[in-house]
């Protein structure tokens, strides 16, 4: 939303906009992180905490809303996009923030998610990706990586997962930005971007199940292999990453590559610079698509690009309609073309058109 | 086709009819919809009572010339006595051997059959399944046919408009119009504007339909042979502003009624289905009044956009058919739960699955009441007649929104497709809407705190300063609103729900019935079976029967006086189009009468003759 600017002072500290109830997620729980870093996001942009409304599915991370201090709504497995759209088509001026896991956007809730993608509603889709079912205990879901041995795969999976940054570019979503939960001042940063951006912002945070999935993303996360297997994308930047910051990644026929600064004669002027604003989305396919070990996993805002936004074109049409509607009132419509007129005392009716 | 008794017969050429019933049939691609919604319209403006039924398959267009194929459009018009849209028609109009064949069976003895004689081919008569030709063989002895080459005339009479003979092919529906316009001395004017209309950017369509229909009309005009045309009297009506208007139009409306009366936006989160479609075609073009319309992605879409535009504050309306109700069930319980206002919209249709996706049938009543998981109470209201449904409509916005429950208002295709005169209703006569919303901050309030009358929660939009909280499908605490997993609780919280929903009765009309002082049999009737259902009992009560009839609106609650009417007679018989739902549901809910039934499941309405048969032979025992 263009209309937020960093105010000088803070409406709320970050822990003002938590809400009474005990927090239940168990202990080490990525979801904490989220919450944190959601809670900073929404202290650094100044809103008030009535036009915040929270909308989840069904899910651990779905119980969100109940430990916000804002407007929420724990709806049904699947479906907070759909609800969240009614709520911010009933109401622009809301924030309106939708809280799912990976069963929710993209198994039971795929379609919707998809939808609310492509007709670039404008509001906040945070994706908590743990790669499995966690509420349920512990069977594998649309983004578990294939062979993964769950309940419900004793054998190990034999589907092939989804890549939520290319579903959402290829439902011409144009906001993407991927977080790992371990890092709660991008995590932060990345969310004040989302509010920002005029249409739909869907933000995958990497969460990680201490119970039923734990260190999934160990080798993206942990201390000792971020620097390398992180590549933080900035707009503008050149694309360095490393424990060095020695590492690059540059674009060779219609592939991208890792390179060693200092190493051939590759300099950083070789090196792509991010562009999350440009137009075409295949550098930001390429950029979501990039997998350990041949690459590192990009974070940050992969793309951020303006286009036409859906309640705001409906609100456009709408105000257009109320200035050249031929109608002045409900009562004018009932009483437009054909109707016919019985007098009091005539049983002749007295056509009008 | 009742004369009046005092004018039977012909006055000068003219036969005076009381009402009467026409049918046109022809291929779906014939335009038999469009030329008995014109005439429907002429007939409207010129004071007549009407009801019509619109009859087609669910193809766009099924194998030409077969009886499959054959889309139907009846229409009964008169000065008095139109109870529904006829059982039989007085007047077939059949545009090919199809439909007369798909109509023969229903033809009243001396009914008057318009037929193209052009299209009795023997190709057309093999592929309706005629051996003979039913105009020659004897199969009409005893109607008055009137064999027209429909198809030819057209051709000559718009010859030199300069349209391809695929375009002047499709103007013979005007030239059939054309002729029952004579046939009942009606005026064309109407019509003719229509067309000139339409076409204003194609002068030559416009001209050839006008031709065509004057063409036909002239042809029926010069034809000596023609055994008699018909006068019918403008009805006697309340005086005041009248329109024709079909079901889902006036539940369109009504809907845009209830919101601006409870002055709210109305929201519709909507998938298109057979035959809810046109409410959400209706509402779509009516954003200058504030509509905003949702086509969703998938019928859960549709209400759960609709929930979430309710929990911030508009009046929030999904509409559908039996599959996507379906679909919603889920959806239902959610709103239950956070005892958001909703208005549910099933225009029912005959299932079960796809089922009969154009037929009108009464057999989702049953899914309405009780059709979710765990104990689930909403509301469920029932039009009875297309413009019944705006007050309906009306109505089911301001139980929804009062009262703080999904409500479920139950059409049907018989009623959502048929027409008749709607008396125009100024916003000012509506009943006043005042829904419970909560702007400044209280106290004492908490998210499930309740109205001791209506039992309510307050409606708190996002937005409200301070009055920040959680709503979702997890039972909450009756006092804090916080997740509760209470055993107390949870009883507590179910009997809240449903004394909420049981509290409506207190709020709604007392039930009423016609037939005050009979003793020997109440016909009970629920929804769009109203105009037969009271057709029958007013014709038997005419014949001096004892017999009355109390038709319900509001099935879930009942009317506080429903067992006080049961209880005056001797025999209930409950009809309806479903094999007894509302018979079962009378049965759980009032155990102390003994219903008799009368079903039909053919996904065709009732007819006034074959319910007064069954009443007779009840009223014999």
């Amino acid at each position: 939303m263009s209309t937020i600017g960093t105010p000088a002072q803070p409406l709320f500290k970050p822990k003002e906009y938590a809400s009474s109830q005990e927090v239940k997620w168990c202990p080490g729980c990525g979801d904490y992180a989220v919450m944190n870093a959601v809670q900073r996001a929404f202290s650094e942009l100044g809103l008030k905490k009535e036009e915040v409304a929270i909308i989840s599915g069904i899910g651990c991370s779905s119980r969100f809303p109940y430990y916000m201090d804002t407007y929420g709504f724990h709806t049904i497995h699947g479906r907070p996009a759909a609800v969240a759209t009614g709520v911010k088509l009933a109401n622009r001026d809301l924030r309106v923030w939708v809280m799912a896991g990976d069963g929710d956007s993209l198994a039971i809730g795929g379609n919707h998610f998809i939808h609310a993608v492509r007709r670039n509603v404008d509001m906040n889709f945070i994706l908590f990706n743990n790669q499995i079912y966690g509420l349920t205990k512990g069977q594998y879901s649309p983004t578990t990586e294939r062979g993964t041995v769950t309940k419900s795969s004793p054998f190990g999976t034999v589907e092939n997962p989804f890549s939520v940054g290319e579903l959402v570019l290829g439902a011409q979503g144009r906001f993407f930005a991927r977080v790992p939960d371990t890092d709660v001042k991008l995590m932060a940063k990345v969310m004040v971007e989302a509010e920002k951006h005029q249409g739909l912002s869907v933000v995958e945070v990497l969460q990680n199940c201490v119970i039923f999935n734990d260190e999934v993303f160990d080798a993206i996360t942990s201390k000792e292999t971020r620097a390398d297997n992180q590549l933080i994308l900035e707009h503008g930047k050149p694309m360095r990453f490393g424990a060095n910051n020695d590492k690059g990644i540059r674009l060779r026929g219609l592939e991208l590559e890792v390179v060693t600064l200092g190493q051939n004669g590759i300099t950083e002027a070789d090196l792509l610079v991010h562009d999350a604003t440009c137009a075409s989305n295949v550098l930001h396919h390429l950029l979501a698509q990039m997998r350990l070990p041949d690459f590192p996993i990009a974070m940050g805002v992969i793309r951020s690009t303006a286009g036409p936004v859906f309640d705001a074109d409906l609100a456009a049409q709408m105000k257009a309609e109320q200035e050249r509607s031929k109608y002045a009132s409900l009562d004018a419509l009932f009483l437009s073309g054909n109707t016919f007129t019985i007098q009091p005392g005539t049983d002749k009716p007295d056509g009008t058109t | 086709m009742k004369p009046l008794e005092e004018m039977s017969g012909t006055m000068n050429g003219k036969e005076a009819m009381e009402s009467v019933v026409i049918k046109f049939a022809g291929d779906s691609g014939d335009g038999m919809q469009l030329a008995g919604t014109l005439f429907t319209d002429t007939v409207a403006v010129h004071g007549k009572e009407i009801a019509t039924f619109p009859d087609f398959p669910s193809e766009i267009r099924a194998p030409q010339g077969t009886v499959a194929g054959v889309s139907g459009f009846q229409v009964h018009f008169g000065s008095s006595g139109v109870h529904g849209p006829g059982d039989a028609p007085d007047v077939l109009v059949a545009m090919n051997p199809a439909a007369l064949k798909s109509n023969l069976k229903d033809l009243r003895p001396a009914c008057t059959i318009v037929v193209d004689r052009d299209s009795f081919g023997k190709r057309d008569l093999d592929k309706a399944g005629f051996a003979t030709d039913p105009l020659e063989d004897g199969t009409l002895d005893g109607h008055q046919v009137l064999a027209a080459p429909i198809t030819s005339m057209t051709k000559a009479a718009i010859a030199d408009a300069g349209l391809d003979n695929k375009t002047a092919d499709r103007c013979k529906n005007m030239f059939a119009l054309g002729m029952v316009y004579r046939l009942f001395d009606q005026p064309m004017d109407q019509t003719i504007g229509f067309f000139q209309h339409k076409f204003k950017k194609s002068p030559s369509i416009a001209e050839a339909n006008i031709r065509a229909l004057k063409a036909g009309h002239n042809y029926v005009l010069t034809m000596e042979a023609v055994p008699a045309t018909y006068t019918v009297q403008p009805a006697a009506r309340t005086p005041g502003t009248y329109r024709n208007i079909t079901g889902n139009q006036a539940l369109a409306w009504g809907l845009m009624a209830g919101a601006k009366k409870a002055g709210k936006d109305l929201f519709l989160g909507s998938y298109p289905i057979t035959p809810a479609t046109d409410i959400m075609q209706e509402l779509a073009k009516h954003k200058w009044a504030g509509v905003k319309v949702l086509q969703a992605e998938d019928e859960i879409a549709g209400i759960c956009s609709a929930i979430g535009a309710s929990f911030a504050g508009d009046v929030a309306v999904t509409t559908t058919s039996g599959p996507g109700m379906a679909l919603k069930t889920e959806a239902i319980g959610l709103a239950v739960m956070t005892e958001l206002p909703l208005v549910i919209v099933n225009v029912q249709r005959g299932g079960p699955s796809t089922g009969l996706p154009t037929k009108t049938e009464q057999s989702d009543l049953l899914q309405a009441v009780w059709g979710r998981n765990g104990e689930s109470p909403v509301v469920v209201l029932a039009a009875s007649t297309p413009a019944a449904c705006f007050d309906r409509a009306v109505e089911a916005i301001k139980i929804a929104t009062e009262h703080m429950t999904p409500v479920i208002l139950l059409s049907e295709s018989y009623v959502a497709n048929g027409a008749e005169p709607w008396k125009v209703k100024a916003l000012d006569e509506l009943p006043a809407i005042h829904p419970p919303v909560l702007t400044q901050p209280d106290p004492a309030w908490t998210p499930y705190g309740r109205d001791p009358a209506t039992l309510a929660r307050k409606w708190v939009v996002p937005g409200t300063p301070a009055l920040q909280h959680r709503i979702g499908g997890l039972e909450k605490d009756e006092c804090t609103g916080c997740v509760s997993h209470d055993p107390q609780n949870h009883e507590a919280m179910v009997a809240l729900r449903r004394q909420k929903v049981e509290r409506v009765a207190d709020f709604i009309p007392e039930q009423k019935f016609r037939g005050k002082g009979a003793k020997k049999l109440l016909v009970v009737g629920w929804g769009g079976q109203f105009g037969t259902l009271f057709g029958a009992v007013t014709e038997l009560r005419s014949e001096g029967k004892d017999i009355a009839v109390t038709h319900f609106n509001h099935i879930h609650p009942l009317p506080r006086n429903t067992a006080s009417i049961f209880a005056q007679f001797e025999q209930i018989v409950v009809c309806e189009l479903n094999s007894g739902q509302f018979a079962n549901y009378l049965r759980a809910v009032l155990p102390q009468f003994t219903y008799l039934q009368y079903n039909k499941v053919k996904g065709r309405p009732f007819k006034v003759s074959e319910l007064k048969e069954k009443f007779n032979e009840l009223l014999a025992q």
